[in-house]
């Protein structure tokens, strides 16, 4: 926890953690007996983080679902499956870094495994884009879904971006066409699709790999049409209204489950995956066994007509007297 | 993902442009505008009589500046006679999130409603266009920056299910500043929702033609606009994925002449053909007289 980049919102349990960790330091150099002082803190801590992370804010969520520490999709391939295989480019331009994918095997089980893919340092941010793929990046996604279909492997996608890369060769290779592209083919594969955000969902960069017959959120991450940020600044003229939108976006999984946009929740350690990455780990793959379970007993065309009549159900509206 | 207000307003002078009241005016009505009112060329300021402007399907005859039109004049343009059935009329925003801004989106709607007269930022009707039977789908940009909501995904999934349901060919028109941002997350599915129901079209062998007219950005770029069996434009209309400021603020330099035009995207490979409004209807009729037959509607 030392190493841990704290949060604005966070200052309350940083403070307990200081003073815990100075209690320690003075039991241990044997001059006091601080049993009871570090009990007391401990429990404080606990409380502390109860309170902080029960009522997260929107914002404050959106901050958690970009914290440095937290997995990303490699992490989660390498702690949840094992032989994987990377596959690499679209077979037209390059192989885009903001997008990985393969196969691998969650307890002897083949998945195609796809996701956006940021970086730690600022090298492999620059590599990846900082997770915002080029259209590139949506074609060799669609191109290895294609190849599962094709050997009657299920596809799971880990959702991480910030949104589709803006940009000159964006545009030049059709971005929009691209990520439309993926919204066609996804809606009518023949094998299980489970889509997992796990860090940011935003727009139309994250919904070009998250056509599934699942889609799950983690519990501290967001997805929707735009970033709060971006938002704030197109509706309220002001980059500074960002919690404001964050909530007014309604952004959150649990706001997205009651809204039926998605269709489940997987719980976080408190705090954050990044708060404890190996329990976060089981309940990803504690939750794609048992989405698979399920997924697996329906035949190709039920799966296309339930994957159909789900997206086709979302909206609100009215309809008027004429 | 975004419209710009300034879009919203309108553009160019306003001495010489039907404002509203042109908008709401029947067409039949239009039709006997009296000589001596003018409309200027927001481009080139050449001053033309009304009706020679509206003969000229809202192209300038000087310098071919497609003038921004509506619903209203794609079906006049396209249906024989102007006769069509609308679908759905009636379909009208819910407010899912109870969104605020710096107002309710509910008073946006009611205000969007009243000044343009529309109900939502697209409209669906079915008639004949040249005798072939057609669905036709076009986005109205006068309403909210033509941004795409629960509405609007929806109205197109029912045309889309219309022409399934009676095998007719489906045209969309496109013209949007993108996602309604009203509607966060629904608005974001309605993608999804309008792909998924284009790939049924797909399979059911039904033609599908997405015309891409001015301006048309974010979400519906990234959805059916970019999946017609046929994708086609008019003339120098600004179609991309990411909007031009964001680009330019993102890469921090101008943007290249013509960068985002349809000419620019026909140069890329992601249009057939351009298409000027006043050749619309007999290119669309040809396209249509190679792949479908409209008596046995295969």
């Amino acid at each position: 926890m030392a190493d841990t980049q704290w949060l604005d919102f966070e200052k309350d349990i940083v403070e307990l953690h200081e003073q815990l960790a100075k209690a320690r330091e003075t039991h241990e150099k044997g001059k006091l007996d601080m049993t009871d002082m570090i009990q007391g803190l401990e429990e404080k801590i606990e409380e502390a983080k109860k309170h902080v992370y029960n009522n997260l804010t929107g914002w404050q969520k959106v901050q958690i679902s970009r914290h440095p520490d937290r997995p990303y999709t490699l992490d989660y391939i390498e702690n949840i499956a094992t032989d994987f295989i990377e596959l690499h480019g679209d077979r037209h331009v390059k192989d885009d870094k903001a997008i990985v994918g393969g196969f691998a095997s969650i307890d002897g089980e083949t998945f195609m495994i796809i996701g956006q893919q940021k970086g730690r340092n600022t090298k492999q941010r620059q590599m990846r884009n900082f997770g915002m793929p080029n259209p590139e990046g949506y074609r060799k996604a669609l191109r290895l879904m294609k190849l599962a279909e094709k050997f009657k492997k299920p596809i799971i996608t880990f959702i991480d971006t910030p949104g589709a890369s803006p940009g000159l060769e964006a545009e030049e290779r059709g971005q929009g066409e691209a990520i439309a592209r993926n919204l066609f083919e996804m809606a009518t594969l023949e094998v299980p699709v489970i889509c997992i955000v796990i860090g940011e969902g935003a727009s139309g960069g994250a919904l070009g790999i998250g056509i599934g017959d699942r889609v799950l959120m983690m519990q501290y991450t967001w997805y929707s049409v735009i970033s709060p940020e971006s938002c704030s600044s197109i509706l309220w003229r002001t980059w500074d209204k960002k919690e404001l939108a964050a909530e007014a976006l309604k952004l959150s999984a649990t706001d997205m489950l009651g809204n039926g946009l998605i269709d489940g929740i997987i719980e976080e350690p408190l705090g954050g995956a990044h708060h404890d990455t190996a329990t976060a780990f089981k309940a990803v793959k504690a939750a794609i066994k048992k989405e698979y379970k399920a997924l697996k007993t329906l035949s190709p065309d039920e799966l296309v007509n339930k994957r159909i009549a789900k997206f086709s159900n979302m909206g609100v509206y009215e309809v008027l007297e004429s | 993902m975004e419209f710009e207000e300034d879009d919203l307003s309108g553009e160019g002078s306003k001495w010489y442009r039907r404002r509203l009241s042109g908008i709401l005016t029947k067409t039949k009505d239009k039709k006997a505008t009296p000589d001596g009112l003018w409309e200027k060329c927001s481009r080139c300021k050449t001053v033309v009589p009304s009706k020679d402007w509206i003969a000229n399907y809202y192209v300038c005859p000087s310098c071919q500046y497609h003038d921004r039109i509506g619903s209203r004049e794609y079906f006049e343009i396209l249906f024989d006679n102007n006769k069509f059935t609308e679908l759905d009329p009636g379909l009208s925003s819910g407010d899912p999130l109870q969104f605020t801004d710096t107002a309710p989106y509910t008073d946006r709607i009611k205000a969007a409603q009243r000044k343009t007269g529309l109900v939502d930022a697209v409209r669906t009707a079915t008639g004949k266009m040249n005798d072939f039977k057609l669905v036709v789908s076009c986005m109205d940009f006068a309403f909210v920056g033509g941004s795409m909501g629960s509405v609007v995904g929806e109205k197109i999934a029912r045309g889309i299910d219309y022409s399934l349901e009676h095998n007719i060919p489906f045209l969309m028109i496109s013209k949007s500043g993108g996602a309604r941002m009203m509607e966060a997350a629904f608005s974001l599915m309605q993608m999804a929702k309008t792909s998924a129901k284009l790939a049924l079209l797909h399979k059911a062998g039904i033609p599908y033609i997405s015309l891409i007219t001015n301006p048309t950005t974010g979400g519906v770029t990234a959805s059916f606009a970019m999946l017609g069996d046929m994708n086609i434009a008019e003339p120098e209309a600004l179609i991309g994925f990411a909007g031009p400021r964001v680009i330019r603020e993102t890469i921090g330099k101008d943007l290249p002449k013509g960068f985002q035009s349809s000419e620019f995207l026909l140069e890329h490979g992601f249009l057939d053909f351009i298409v000027p409004r006043t050749e619309l209807k007999e290119k669309l009729t040809t396209v249509l007289k190679h792949i479908w037959d409209k008596k046995t509607h295969k």
